[in-house]
């Protein structure tokens, strides 16, 4: 108790505090509530919601999931309630639980992603808005705004004029694009607080009894610890050219050694995905698991250790 | 709805494991989850130990749960190691330990009226059905059962559970044993011959929607454990979704480890693998969309 008290475990994104560096990530958590049945919510830093769209989506057909080895596909296709129901009952929900929570958005236009920050003004619960920006833009042939410096820069113009000052907005970035760190250099000078990555990586398998792809949605997001170099290297490369940038970083952590291994490279917080869907408390081990770790090493605070490795 | 109230996760240790034909009868100490288990619930454990790269959870019908006995609370499974997770979970000792969680889902109707009803198990679909059988019987229920598979090694018929049956019909594709076809070739007459008022399935989703046909035509209710591949079993990976109908009729995509996999047969939207049924909710916006 003593020895936890000494140590300083609390992290920062934009003007908010929280006292454990350890989050879910988005659509990984349901809305909350299972996840409830298994811990208390708010031994999480923070609750990432799933993507939240303007209107109710039923997603993809099925199959939507392929197990990969060391990860998975998933071709879900942002499934929902729309914002009006997700207000209604998911953040009173969570709200009561005491969860500080991240509402991940995901839009088709500029205008949707605007209209969803206004929609999110004044909730108590939230800690900030993590903007999906992974998603095809509608207005530009389909083009996913994250692999477009000019469209993810207005994505994010659009959400802070409308959020205000007083919420962190957390751009979350795709390792799918050529440059990772021009991007986010475009969201930061946008007015991008911090930024989450990385994104799944889009993959394939295909089904070689049925000859076809395996997946209804053709494609998929691969996640899982397969993916975790890649999170590391793009956690790495963006700290290093915004080192005072905050990054929230997510890819295949299932231990605390992964979370250090993230933080380390340069995360203020990380995200345990995947790792869930095997093990219903994997976010609570991993943060166990974390602070023992970072303990052991002689650190005495979180931030300390923040981006430790670049020399 | 939301996950099972009753679920919990536990490192249980294994008590047994036979092969049974082409499948491995399987028994696990779990204590308390034992008590709060139905027929038709299911488990969810973790496969391949602690460097595994296997990262997503198995889910199995649970065969029968007992809160007495010697070893306290058990659960059995039935295990057809058709994939490399099955495998590695049937291959465990006696003494192992897994990470279980349980009981997950929907459990099957039981009627408050002993009524006559009508068991249909495709494969090792047939697990939770006896079970169910126990428990019908303790109610006072006539019960029939139908089990069918594509040849004998692979019906799961175990001796102790004809006790709780008044007829148990076999039905195999190479007429191996019983009836040569599907168990939807001799429903229509152990309908009418047992005056069946309620069918219980469970088995391939091909079978399930045959079931829920024949019920429909002879205007019985059909509850039915539904099959969709799941990467956690607790509610929140969104993969497990098949299309039900809402009370109000509206079709929505519903986890089948949450909202099932227990359900109405009437309620499915059937054939809708790699598609979603025309007016489903939410399905307007559906364009190309984005991996989450």
């Amino acid at each position: 108790m003593n020895e936890f008290q000494s140590f300083d475990f609390r992290t920062k994104f934009g003007n908010r505090y929280f006292p454990s560096p350890i989050f879910t990530a988005s659509g990984c958590a349901g809305s909350g509530k299972e996840l409830a049945q298994f811990f208390d919510l708010d031994e999480l830093g923070a609750v990432v919601t799933k993507s939240i769209a303007v209107k109710p989506r039923s997603g993809r057909a099925t199959p939507r999931m392929a197990e990969t080895p060391s990860g998975m596909l998933n071709s879900i296709g942002l499934q929902g309630p729309g914002i009006d129901q997700f207000l209604a009952t998911d953040i009173p929900w969570l709200q009561s639980k005491g969860a500080r929570v991240i509402v991940s958005i995901s839009g088709e236009t500029v205008e949707e992603y605007a209209t969803l920050a206004r929609k999110l003004r004044g909730i108590s619960a939230l800690y900030g808005i993590e903007v999906n920006i992974s998603c095809p833009n509608v207005e530009n042939r389909g083009l996913v705004f994250a692999c477009d410096p000019v469209a993810s820069r207005a994505v994010i113009e659009a959400v802070r004029r409308n959020i205000g000052g007083d919420y962190p907005i957390i751009a979350k970035l795709s390792p799918d694009v050529t440059d990772i760190v021009a991007i986010a250099r475009e969201v930061v000078s946008a007015g991008a607080d911090g930024l989450a990555l990385i994104n799944t990586i889009l993959g394939m398998v295909i089904d070689i009894d049925a000859v076809r792809p395996k997946l209804a949605g053709i494609t998929g997001g691969l996640s899982g610890p397969a993916i975790r170099p890649v999170a590391v290297r793009a956690i790495y490369q963006i700290h290093e050219a915004l080192p005072s940038t905050p990054i929230l970083g997510m890819g295949g952590v299932a231990s605390g050694r992964d979370a250090l291994e993230l933080i380390f490279a340069g995360a203020s917080g990380v995200s345990v995905g995947t790792a869930t869907f095997g093990n219903p408390t994997a976010v609570i081990k991993v943060k166990e698991e974390l602070l023992s770790l970072l303990q052991s090493k002689g650190f005495k605070s979180l931030q300390e250790a923040i981006g430790a490795a670049h020399v | 709805m939301n996950i099972n109230p009753r679920a919990i996760q536990k490192s249980v240790e294994v008590l047994s494991n036979k092969k049974v034909g082409s499948y491995h009868h399987m028994v696990f100490s779990v204590g308390e989850m034992a008590l709060h288990a139905k027929p038709g619930n299911f488990v969810a454990i973790s496969v391949g130990g602690n460097s595994s790269a296997m990262v997503l959870r198995r889910a199995f019908a649970i065969y029968r749960a007992s809160d007495r006995g010697n070893f306290g609370g058990t659960i059995e499974l039935v295990v057809a190691a058709h994939g490399s997770g099955s495998r590695w979970l049937s291959e465990r000792s006696i003494h192992d330990r897994v990470d279980m969680v349980g009981p997950l889902g929907t459990s099957f109707g039981i009627p408050t009226e002993p009524v006559s009803a009508l068991l249909v198990g495709g494969g090792y679909g047939s697990a939770p059905l006896f079970g169910l059988a126990e428990v019908l019987k303790q109610r006072g229920c006539r019960v029939d059962i139908v089990l069918g598979a594509s040849n004998a090694n692979k019906i799961y018929a175990p001796l102790e559970g004809k006790r709780s049956v008044n007829t148990m019909t076999l039905t195999t594709e190479d007429g191996g044993a019983g009836v040569k076809g599907k168990v939807t070739d001799v429903l229509p007459q152990l309908i009418e011959k047992h005056s069946t008022e309620i069918i219980y399935s469970c088995g391939p989703m091909a079978m399930l929607e045959a079931v829920e046909k024949i019920s429909q035509r002879f205007e019985i209710l059909h509850q039915c454990a539904v099959e969709e591949s799941m990467a956690c079993g607790i509610g929140v990976c969104m993969t497990c979704v098949i299309p039900l109908k809402d009370e109000n009729g509206t079709i929505k995509m519903q986890r089948s480890c949450i909202e099932g996999p227990v359900v109405d047969g009437s309620r499915v939207i059937w054939g809708s693998n790699r598609q979603i049924p025309p007016g489903t909710f939410g399905s307007q916006a559906l364009g190309i969309s984005a991996h989450e």
